[in-house]
C-alpha cells in the first residue's frame, strides 16, 4: 500500500517538473548563503582559537609594561625569583609574518600547538640552530632570514611561526627583551605582590576569551545576520513551492483517504518525502555554501586582518559541525515552511470539496488575519524600539520588524493598486490595475523575499557605508599627525624630542596608563594642550570649552564605551588614582573593546611620574613628510619600522574597507538574485494559472505581445512598489543594527547617513532583476499558441 | 453579405497523423441574420465558430467578415476584428474576474471605442443586473454570470455576434431566460447572430440552421 502511496505522491512531481525544481532551488540557495556564511565565520573562529591556544590569549592572566615598550629579561629572572609562576614571551613581526617566541620549559600547560609533551623531541627546539614551527605560507615568508630549521606544522595559528624565546629575540632583533610575561594559573602563596617586584608592569586578568575574538564578533555577528536574512529570503521561495504543491495535492489527498488511507499514515510519508527532499536540497546547498565561503573567504580573511590584525586561514576545511548544521537547518527550513500546507491536509474534512482552493487567491478572511499579525507584529516592534533594551531585545524587534513588514507588503500593494484602479481612465488601464490587484495574493511570497533581500541591502549598506564614513571621520580625528614615531628606551625618546623638536611644527606625545576607572579597565591617556586636539576632536557630548576644562586640570574626557557601560555623563565626578576629575566630553573610540579616557599631560605627569612617552605624533607640512622620514632613519638612526606615516596608515585603511566592501557586495547580489529566482518561479508557477484569466482579454481583442509586454510591465510596477516600501524598511533595519544591536553588542553607537545614490542603484538593480525573471514568462506568454488559449473556451474540457 | 465562409479547413496535430476538424465548410450570413450551427460533440462547431471570431487560424479558405478576409489578417489584425466587429458569449462565461460586473459589461464596449453609458444601463437593467453592478463575478449565479457576459458583447454593439452554446452551463428554466433576452436584444442592435447548440429547440428559434458533421456541413 505505501508504495501504491509514494508512486500517487511522486506522480506530482513527475507531473510538474518545474514546481520540483523551484523547491529543490529554493532549498539549495538558502541553504547556501546560509552555510556559506557560516562556513567562514567558522573558519575565523576557528582560526582565532587556534591563535589563542597558541599565544595564550584570555586563557591567562598577563603580565604587561604599564607604559608600553619591552620589559627586561632582568626583570623576568627577579619575577621568577621571587616565586612568581611566568613564562616569558617574545612577539613582534618579521617579512609579513607575526613570530611568536615561547620558553616550552616554563609555558603553562597547555599553552603551544607543538605538543613537547606528547613524546616530541625538545632538545632541537631549544638548542643549535633551533627550529620554527608554521604554516607553509608563513615559512615561505621566512626562508633566508633565519638559519633555524623551518619545520611545517599545521597545528599553528595562520600567519604565525612558533620558535624558542632565544631564536625569536635574534629573529626579531630583541636582545635581553620580553614582550609578555604568560602567568600560570596557581601561583604559590606569600609571593610578593607584583608592584614590588616589577613596578613598571600591570597584570592583566584572564579575559574568558581571545581578545581577536571579541574584536571581530562585530563583524562576525554581521555576516551571521545577513546570512540568516539570505536564507530567510531562500525559505520564502521554498513555501511557496510547497504551498502551491499541496494545494494541488488536496483532490489526490482526499481520494487517497476515500481510499483507505489512513490519514496520519498519509501525512507521515508526506513529511517523510519533505524530509528526503530537504536532505537532497540541503547537500546540494551546502556544496554551493562551501564554494561560495571559498571564494569570499580570501577578501574576509585581508578584511579581518586589516581591520582587527586577526590572521585567519585563507583555506577552507570541511568541518562535520558545518555541513551537518547546513542539512539541519536545510531539514528544519523546509518543515516550517511546510508546516502550515500540511496542518491544511490534516484538516481538511474528507467530504469537503477538494478542487484546489485558488491558491494563489486567497480568502479576504486569511487577509485580515494576515493584515492584523502584521500591524500587532509591528506594534510590538515599536514598543521595543521605544522601551527594549540589551541584545535579545534587538533582534527580537528586528525579526518583527522584518516579518512584520513583509506580511503587510500585499496589504498595502493591493491597497495601493486599489486606488491607481479608481484613477485609471481607459479600460484597459482600469483591467491592468485590477489584474495586477488579483496577481498579489500569487506573488505576494516572492515579492516578500524582494522586499526582504532589498531591505537587507539597503540596512547592511547603509550600516557598512555609514561604519566607513564615520571611520574615516575617526581616522582623520585619531591620525591628526603627519608622522608617528615610537622609540625604543625613555632615553632615546628624549633625544629624539630634542633633536626633532626645532624640525616640526608640533611634538605630541603619546602615553598612557592602564588604571580601573569607574569599575572597569580603562586606558588612561595625557594629552598635551594643543590645537590639533581642539581643531580635531568632535565629541558625541561635551561640556562648554571641554579642552580648557581638561588643560586646567580639572576635566577628564571619557570614550562613549566607558561612558555606556558604567552609566557616566557629562558633570559627573569620577576618581583616577585618588584625584576627582569632571567629565566634560564623550567622544566616539569606534573599534575599541573597552575604556579610555583623556587628561593634561601636567596631570597625568603628576599621578604617573614612572611614566614617559616613548611614542610622539609630529605635525608638520605634508610636502616634509617624506625629508623628515629620510633624516629621522639616516641622520638620527630610528629604524624605519618606527616611523608611521598618517597618509599611509589611511590608505591602508580605506583599502581594507573596500575589500568590506567586496564581501558585503556580494552577500548582496546573491541575496538579490535569489530573491530574482524567486519571482522568476513565481511567475513561471502562476503562467498556467495565468491562461484563463488572460484568455477572455485575448478574445476581446488584444494581442499575445501586448499581453506578454503587459506582464513585463506589471512585474517591474509590482518590483518598483515593492522596492518603495524596502527602503524605509531597510533604513530602519540599518537604525536598529546601528542604534541598538551594535550599542548592545560592543557598547559603541554609530552615527546613521543616507546614501540615496546607493539606493537608487539598488532599486534599478532590483527592476532589471525583476524584469529578467518576467521575460521569460512574457515571452512565453506572447508566443502561447492560439490553441492553448482556445482551451480556455473549450465546452468539453 | 456580412459572413463568407468558402472552403474553410483545419486540423490540429495529434501525434502522426493530424486529426482533421474541418474539411472544406462553406457558410453565409447576412447582417441581422441568425444562424444555429448544430452537430455531435467534435464535429467542428466550436472550431468553425473560433476560426470565423479572429479566434484562431485556418489551415486554408477564406473567411469574409464585412469585405475583408480575416484569414489572412496577422495577430494585430485578427485582434482588431474581435475589438471591433465580432462579440462572443462562451459557454463558460469568461468574465474577467478582477473587474466588477459593470466594469465588465463596459469593457468590451470601452476596448472598441463605443462605449454607451445609457445603452450598457439599458442592457443591465433588461438582464436584471442592476443590483449587482458593484458586485465581482464569483459572487453571481451561473445564470447572472452568463446574462453579464451577454451585456457586455451587446454592450459593444458588434455587427456579429457568436455565441458558443450559451446556455449549456445553465438549467432549463434560467437557459430559457438567457436565450430569450439574446434573441431579443441581438435583434434589437441589428447585429448578425450565430449559435453553436445542440438544442433544436434553440435552433428552431433562429432564422436558419445548418449542421456540421466530420467537418463538412450537410
Amino acid at each position: 500500500m505505501i508504495r501504491t502511496v509514494w508512486s500517487a505522491l511522486w506522480s506530482q512531481w513527475r507531473r510538474n517538473p518545474l514546481q520540483l525544481f523551484t523547491l529543490m532551488a529554493g532549498l539549495a540557495l538558502a541553504t547556501a548563503l546560509w552555510s556559506g556564511v557560516q562556513a567562514i565565520n567558522a573558519e575565523a573562529r576557528a582560526s582565532y582559537d587556534v591563535a589563542a591556544a597558541t599565544l595564550g590569549e584570555g586563557q591567562f592572566a598577563q603580565i604587561l609594561p604599564s607604559e608600553g615598550g619591552a620589559i627586561a629579561q632582568e626583570t623576568y629572572v627577579k619575577l621568577r625569583r621571587a616565586g612568581w609562576l611566568v613564562s616569558p614571551v617574545v612577539e613582534g613581526r618579521l617579512a609579513g609574518v607575526r613570530v611568536v617566541g615561547l620558553d616550552p620549559l616554563t609555558a603553562p600547560g597547555g599553552l603551544g600547538p607543538v605538543r613537547f609533551a606528547q613524546g616530541a623531541d625538545i632538545i632541537p627546539f631549544l638548542s643549535g640552530r633551533g627550529q620554527v614551527f608554521g604554516g607553509a605560507e608563513a615559512l615561505d615568508a621566512l626562508k633566508g632570514q633565519t638559519e633555524a630549521d623551518l619545520i611545517l606544522s599545521p597545528d599553528v595559528a595562520p600567519g604565525t611561526v612558533l620558535t624558542d624565546i632565544g631564536v625569536a629575540q635574534r629573529l626579531l632583533d630583541m636582545p635581553g627583551q620580553i614582550t609578555r610575561l604568560i602567568v600560570a594559573r596557581t601561583q604559590p602563596l606569600g609571593r610578593p605582590d607584583l608592584a614590588t617586584v616589577a613596578p613598571g608592569l600591570t597584570l592583566r586578568p584572564p579575559q574568558g576569551g581571545s581578545d581577536i575574538g571579541r574584536l571581530t564578533d562585530s563583524f562576525h555577528l554581521n555576516l551571521t545576520a545577513f546570512g540568516l536574512l539570505s536564507f530567510a529570503v531562500g525559505i520564502f521561495i521554498v513555501n511557496g513551492a510547497i504551498g502551491l504543491a499541496f494545494e494541488q495535492r488536496r483532490p489526490m489527498v482526499r481520494t487517497l483517504r476515500a481510499l483507505g488511507m489512513p490519514l496520519g499514515q498519509l501525512m507521515g510519508l508526506i513529511a517523510v518525502e519533505l524530509v528526503g527532499l530537504a536532505l537532497l536540497a540541503g547537500i546540494v546547498g551546502v556544496a554551493l555554501g562551501y564554494l561560495i565561503a571559498a571564494a569570499l573567504l580570501p577578501d574576509v580573511s585581508a578584511t579581518l586582518r586589516g581591520l582587527y590584525g586577526a590572521e585567519v586561514s585563507g583555506t577552507l576545511h570541511l568541518r562535520p559541525v558545518w555541513w551537518l548544521s547546513g542539512l539541519a537547518i536545510s531539514v528544519g527550513g523546509t518543515l516550517a515552511a511546510g508546516a502550515g500546507a500540511m496542518w491544511s491536509l490534516w484538516t481538511m474534512p474528507l467530504l469537503s470539496s477538494a478542487q484546489p482552493r485558488a491558491w494563489a487567491m486567497r480568502s479576504g478572511q486569511a487577509a485580515a488575519v494576515q493584515g492584523a499579525l502584521a500591524v500587532g507584529l509591528l506594534a510590538v516592534a515599536l514598543g521595543l524600539a521605544l522601551t527594549g533594551d540589551g541584545l535579545v531585545a534587538g533582534f527580537a524587534l528586528l525579526a518583527c520588524l522584518l516579518i512584520g513588514a513583509a506580511l503587510l507588503l500585499p496589504i498595502v500593494l493591493r491597497l495601493v493598486l486599489a486606488g491607481a484602479e479608481r484613477l485609471a481612465k481607459g479600460p484597459l488601464a482600469q483591467w491592468f490595475w485590477a489584474d495586477t490587484r488579483q496577481q498579489v495574493p500569487g506573488l505576494s511570497l516572492a515579492l516578500m523575499a524582494l522586499l526582504l533581500a532589498m531591505a537587507a541591502n539597503v540596512g547592511v549598506s547603509t550600516m557598512v557605508s555609514s561604519f566607513r564614513l564615520t571611520f574615516v571621520g575617526f581616522l582623520d580625528q585619531r591620525l591628526s599627525s603627519e608622522l608617528y614615531v615610537t622609540t625604543d628606551s625613555a632615553e632615546q625618546a628624549a633625544a629624539l624630542v630634542a633633536w626633532v623638536t626645532p624640525r616640526v611644527d608640533a611634538v605630541l606625545p603619546i602615553q598612557s596608563s592602564q588604571i580601573t576607572l569607574a569599575g572597569r579597565p580603562t586606558d588612561l591617556y595625557g594629552a598635551r594642550d594643543q590645537a590639533t586636539y581642539r581643531d580635531n576632536w568632535k565629541f558625541l557630548d561635551a561640556a562648554a570649552d571641554p579642552w580648557d576644562q581638561v588643560a586646567a586640570g580639572a576635566g577628564i574626557l571619557v570614550n562613549e564605551q566607558l561612558a555606556r557601560r558604567s552609566s557616566l555623563s557629562i558633570g559627573q565626578t569620577v576618581d583616577v588614582a585618588g584625584q576627582s576629575f569632571v567629565i566634560v566630553g564623550v567622544y566616539g573610540d569606534y573599534g575599541n573593546p573597552i575604556g579610555q579616557a583623556i587628561i593634561t599631560e601636567t596631570v597625568f605627569h603628576d599621578l604617573f611620574p614612572q611614566i614617559t612617552a616613548q611614542r610622539f605624533g609630529l605635525r608638520l607640512p605634508p610636502a616634509d613628510v617624506p625629508a623628515l622620514t629620510r633624516a629621522l632613519t639616516d641622520d638620527f638612526g630610528l629604524p624605519a619600522a618606527n616611523i608611521i606615516n598618517q597618509a599611509g596608515i589611511k590608505a591602508f585603511s580605506l583599502g581594507v574597507f573596500d575589500r568590506t566592501f567586496t564581501v558585503t557586495t556580494a552577500l548582496n547580489i546573491l541575496t538579490l538574485s535569489v530573491a530574482g529566482f524567486a519571482i522568476l518561479m513565481s511567475l513561471l508557477t502562476l503562467a498556467g494559472m495565468r491562461v484563463p484569466q488572460l484568455a477572455p482579454v485575448w478574445a476581446l481583442g488584444l494581442t499575445r505581445a501586448e499581453l506578454g509586454r503587459l506582464e513585463l510591465v506589471r512585474a517591474v510596477l509590482l518590483a518598483i512598489l515593492t522596492a518603495v516600501c524596502a527602503i524605509p524598511l531597510g533604513l530602519g533595519l540599518a537604525w536598529v543594527l546601528l542604534a541598538i544591536v551594535n550599542v548592545a553588542a560592543f557598547g559603541w553607537r554609530l552615527p546613521m547617513y543616507l546614501f540615496p545614490w546607493d539606493y537608487a542603484r539598488l532599486v534599478l538593480f532590483a527592476l532589471v532583476a525583476a524584469g529578467l525573471a518576467a521575460l521569460w514568462p512574457a515571452r512565453r506568454l506572447a508566443r502561447t499558441p492560439p490553441t492553448d488559449l482556445l482551451k480556455v473556451f473549450a465546452n468539453e474540457r | 453579405m456580412l459572413l463568407t465562409v468558402t472552403d474553410l479547413r483545419k486540423s490540429y496535430p495529434a501525434g502522426d497523423n493530424p486529426v482533421t476538424v474541418l474539411n472544406g465548410v462553406d457558410l453565409t450570413l447576412d447582417a441581422g441574420q441568425s444562424l444555429a450551427l448544430t452537430g455531435e460533440s467534435g464535429s467542428g462547431k466550436s472550431t468553425l465558430l473560433h476560426l470565423i471570431g479572429g479566434l484562431d487560424l485556418p489551415d486554408s479558405g477564406a473567411i469574409v467578415l464585412n469585405g475583408a478576409d480575416i484569414a489572412g489578417l496577422d495577430d494585430k489584425g485578427r485582434a482588431a476584428v474581435r475589438r471591433g466587429t465580432v462579440g462572443v458569449v462562451f459557454q463558460q462565461f469568461n468574465l474577467i474576474p478582477s473587474l466588477r460586473v459593470a466594469d465588465n459589461i463596459a469593457f468590451h464596449a470601452r476596448l472598441a471605442g463605443r462605449h454607451d453609458p445609457a445603452w450598457a444601463a439599458r442592457l443591465a437593467d433588461r438582464m436584471g443586473l442592476t443590483a449587482h453592478l458593484a458586485k465581482f463575478p464569483e459572487q453571481l449565479s451561473g445564470g447572472q454570470q452568463q446574462r453579464v457576459a451577454l451585456a457586455r458583447t451587446l454592450a459593444a454593439r458588434p455587427q456579429l455576434v457568436l455565441a458558443d452554446e450559451p446556455t449549456g452551463n445553465l438549467d432549463e428554466a434560467t437557459a430559457a431566460t438567457v436565450m430569450d433576452l439574446m434573441l431579443e436584444l441581438v435583434a434589437e442592435t441589428g447585429a448578425a447572430l450565430l449559435i453553436v447548440t445542440h438544442s433544436d429547440r434553440v435552433a428552431a428559434r433562429l432564422d436558419r440552421r445548418i449542421h456540421l458533421a466530420r467537418g463538412r456541413v450537410t
